[in-house]
């Protein structure tokens, strides 16, 4: 009977879908983790205010946000030299983000279970969503005005809430300034300066050139000087006004509105509220710069920079992977020699990763960036155009990392052209490259794609040449921006998977990080999961049309 | 299905009967002249000392048993062997006096002078329209007028205008055999070659389809050399002025096609088109 089933082939069918739940069990969860985990974070949580007596039997009063719970056996607690209060049988640990951290030195905080007194969640605690210092959690005491109070008490909230949305405009407006015009004239100013060097070293640095130079230095000066001015104003007109909170410990702290992000009442939001909130944080997240050493804000120039470093080797490695498949399946003799390079070639693809970030550190940025501004950038040495890492040089490692799979896909697709259909061609009195490049590369072309989008999934999750070549922590500038040349693929630039590793182990404030880990790894997920989907979309077009191989 | 064969009968009848008037190869004007050909793949010799004179604007076919290297003497002349790794030719093939094989020749010219449709049809995924034109715009031609003009006059000549001419901007691979068939014939001659290479060109088909090859190919022979090589002997019979049966690489037997079905010469002719092997 046994015998039967097993001859009847089922238990394979059984065996390989139960293979194929598993996988998909796994993919599943662990979107969901990292999505519950990530996603979680931007929820308004309630805040909890604990009257709390400690250890020394002091009575003090907690606010902040419950993050984490653990329980401790009696046994565990004892070893780690917790003392059990008499009734309980377990020590609960309790994990607070109180905030705070300017005051209080610490913004998150572990409180045991069986100290807490009370517990309430009053409607009208504050919570400020600061620039600096983390979040602030008090009570609203009063609104000042160039340091007058205007409002207190219940009228407060509402006056709060309008100077918080002027305050956000102009810190817009200024930051705008700063970034477009301001940027733009210290850009010109430094290539005026480096045109004053070239001209130098030309030997042509004369009264004509040097007068003209003056010239135009003195006009960006001035423009400079206005816009400093009209700055300076900005600047002052935010900085008047600010937010009178209320600690819980009864001290009273300005936060001036300048430095304010955000100001909400969780306890009292309504789901709605909640909802509105939790999609404000999101968008903020996806189009934002980073804050407070990557913990807060977004992480918009990561998403940027992943990305475009992944399209620029797209660009690099299709042409160069194509090409070399092409010589190796049409023009090389087979033989001895081309197979040596299929091997060499497949096995370039099993070498770490890291080994790809120290050659393109040793080849592409010291000697071939360096000898780049050698050559072309003598005005700028010895600060290093070129000869430092970049976004150029890691879409070049990347290429190089990726280079196997293309063109071992591009090969198998040549292979895969039938015959006739060459000499079909051929004997239209087609040459041999009129047939590879009206005929067969079409043809070839959805394998091409999928070594594309095989590359394209590699090399946006790769890091660890990266941290050699080019990423950064935090980058001031995107590398696509409005001041000629537009694209600069000399400058370094910010990258999801480093952000993941810098904000989840290089972070001052592990705990306020841990929820962005998961956040910015199921977002990775999804910028590689769009970009194979736009090359799969395409490679499926490609297929329809020259979907020939079929017949 | 039952007019079939009264049609086949009355084509091969008045092939027989134009023959009987001026049947002599020593009249005709010759297109191709093979010399003293010999093949080698490898170590493998195909083709054994083959001389031969094919004259102009006729249909000559090669018949033979399997791997007798029809198929390669074919190929030899529009120089597609030249593909084929390993492959050794001396020997000379003359198109209009002009050895093929010279070092001088260059091969794509040759190719355009020498169209070849082979076994099984094989369209470029690409439009109808395109792959009729795709010989032109090799060439350098993307003039709109003028492609419309030959993509037009070629399918007329393959004769698939009539049933394609709505249709020529879908893709080619949508058509049915025959008409794919029909279409990389209009492929090949909308570049006006000398000579054209038919390689089987009706194995693959069903009969009705073959039946239109063979018409085309009755039409073509107005304007073009024909060699056709074939497995089908009722078809040489039917399509061709002169035939060659070739038996192991060897030229067996070459002449008017009337005359070598009904009185060969050779007795390994005599046996293979009465069927005692091949």
């Amino acid at each position: 009977m046994i015998k039967q089933w097993f001859k009847s082939g089922e238990p394979w069918v059984w065996l390989n879908a139960a293979a194929v739940s598993a996988n998909l069990i796994l993919v599943v969860g662990l979107l969901a983790l990292v999505a519950v985990r990530g996603l979680g974070h931007f929820w308004p949580a309630q805040v909890v205010e604990y009257g709390y007596k400690d250890k020394d039997g002091v009575a003090t009063t907690i606010v902040g946000e419950l993050v984490d719970t653990v329980v401790l056996s009696a046994q565990q607690a004892k070893d780690a030299n917790y003392e059990i209060l008499a009734g309980k049988d377990s020590l609960v640990q309790q994990l607070i983000k109180s905030g705070n951290r300017d005051t209080t030195g610490m913004d998150f905080r572990w409180i045991e279970q069986q100290r807490i007194t009370g517990e309430s969640y009053p409607v009208e605690i504050l919570v400020v969503e600061r620039r600096e210092w983390g979040n602030f959690y008090g009570r609203l005491v009063a609104v000042k005005e160039q340091g007058k109070i205007i409002a207190s008490g219940e009228q407060a909230w509402p006056v709060a809430e309008e100077k918080l949305q002027a305050a956000l405009k102009l810190f817009d407006e200024i930051d705008t300034m700063q970034r477009k015009e301001v940027g733009a004239i210290n850009y010109a100013l430094e290539r005026l300066r480096l045109k004053q060097k070239r001209l130098q070293l030309q030997n042509q640095w004369n009264d004509n050139t040097r007068q003209e130079l003056a010239k135009q230095e003195a006009d960006y000066q001035a423009s400079y000087q206005k816009l400093q001015g009209e700055l300076a104003k900005l600047n002052e007109k935010l900085a008047l006004d600010s937010l009178v909170v209320k600690e819980a410990s009864g001290q009273e702290v300005e936060i001036p509105f300048a430095k304010t992000v955000r100001i909400y009442k969780p306890n009292a939001m309504s789901v709605f509220a909640k909802i509105g909130h939790y999609g404000s944080k999101l968008i903020e997240f996806v189009s934002d710069d980073p804050r407070e050493a990557n913990t807060e804000g977004g992480i918009f120039p990561a998403i940027f920079g992943t990305v475009m470093m992944v399209m620029v080797m797209a660009v690099i490695v299709t042409p160069l992977g194509v090409v070399a498949a092409v010589y190796m399946r049409e023009y090389a003799k087979q033989g001895f020699l081309t197979r040596l390079i299929r091997i060499a070639v497949n096995n370039l693809a099993g070498v770490p990763s890291i080994v790809y970030g120290v050659f393109g550190l040793g080849f592409f940025v010291y000697i071939l960036g360096g000898n780049i501004d050698r050559l072309f950038f003598p005005e700028s040495l010895p600060a290093p155009v070129f000869g430092t890492p970049g976004l150029l040089w890691s879409s070049l490692t990347l290429a190089l990392l990726t280079l196997p799979v293309v063109i071992v896909s591009t090969e198998e697709g040549l292979s895969r052209i039938p015959k006739a259909i060459r000499e079909g061609s051929l004997a239209l009195g087609a040459t041999k490259a009129e047939t590879l490049w009206r005929t067969v590369l079409p043809m070839a072309s959805p394998a091409i794609m999928t070594g594309l989008i095989l590359a394209v999934a590699r090399a946006a999750g790769e890091v660890a040449p990266l941290m050699l070549v080019g990423v950064v922590k935090l980058a001031p500038t995107l590398p696509l921006d409005g001041n000629f040349p537009y694209m600069h693929f000399d400058r370094k630039f910010m990258h999801l998977g480093f952000h993941i590793y810098d904000v989840g182990f290089q972070s001052p404030n592990v705990e306020a990080a841990r929820p962005l880990v998961y956040a910015t790894s199921l977002l990775l997920v999804l910028v590689i999961i769009g970009l194979n989907m736009s090359a799969i979309s395409i490679r499926n077009h490609l297929r329809e049309k020259y979907r020939a191989l079929d017949n | 299905m039952t007019t079939e064969p009264t049609r086949t009968h009355a084509i091969d009848m008045s092939s027989i009967g134009r023959d009987m008037q001026k049947n002599n190869l020593e009249n005709e004007e010759t297109c191709i002249e093979v010399k003293n050909l010999n093949l080698f793949y490898g170590a493998k010799q195909a083709l054994f000392g083959v001389n031969m004179k094919m004259p102009k604007k006729k249909v000559t076919a090669y018949i033979g048993p399997s791997g007798c290297g029809k198929s390669t003497l074919l190929r030899c002349i529009n120089r597609m062997n030249d593909l084929v790794d390993d492959v050794k030719i001396d020997g000379e093939i003359l198109l209009d006096g002009a050895n093929i094989y010279a070092k001088s020749v260059n091969v794509a010219d040759l190719r355009r002078r020498v169209g070849m449709v082979f076994q099984k049809p094989n369209p470029f995924p690409k439009t109808i329209y395109e792959n009729v034109a795709y010989g032109l715009r090799i060439q350098g031609i993307n003039e709109k007028r003028i492609l419309d003009e030959v993509v037009e006059k070629s399918l007329r000549g393959a004769a698939l205008w009539d049933e394609m001419k709505d249709r020529l901007q879908d893709n080619a691979l949508g058509m049915s055999g025959g008409q794919q068939q029909r279409l990389v014939i209009a492929r090949a001659i909308a570049i006006e070659p000398e000579v054209i290479l038919l390689d089987e060109p009706a194995s693959a088909l069903d009969p009705i389809s073959t039946l239109k090859i063979e018409e085309l190919i009755n039409e073509l022979k107005e304007s073009y050399t024909i060699v056709i090589v074939t497995h089908n002997m009722q078809q040489a019979a039917r399509v061709s002025d002169y035939t060659a049966f070739m038996y192991m690489g060897e030229l067996i037997e070459f002449g008017n096609t009337n005359e070598l079905f009904t009185n060969p010469t050779k007795k390994q002719t005599e046996d293979y088109i009465t069927g005692r092997y091949g």
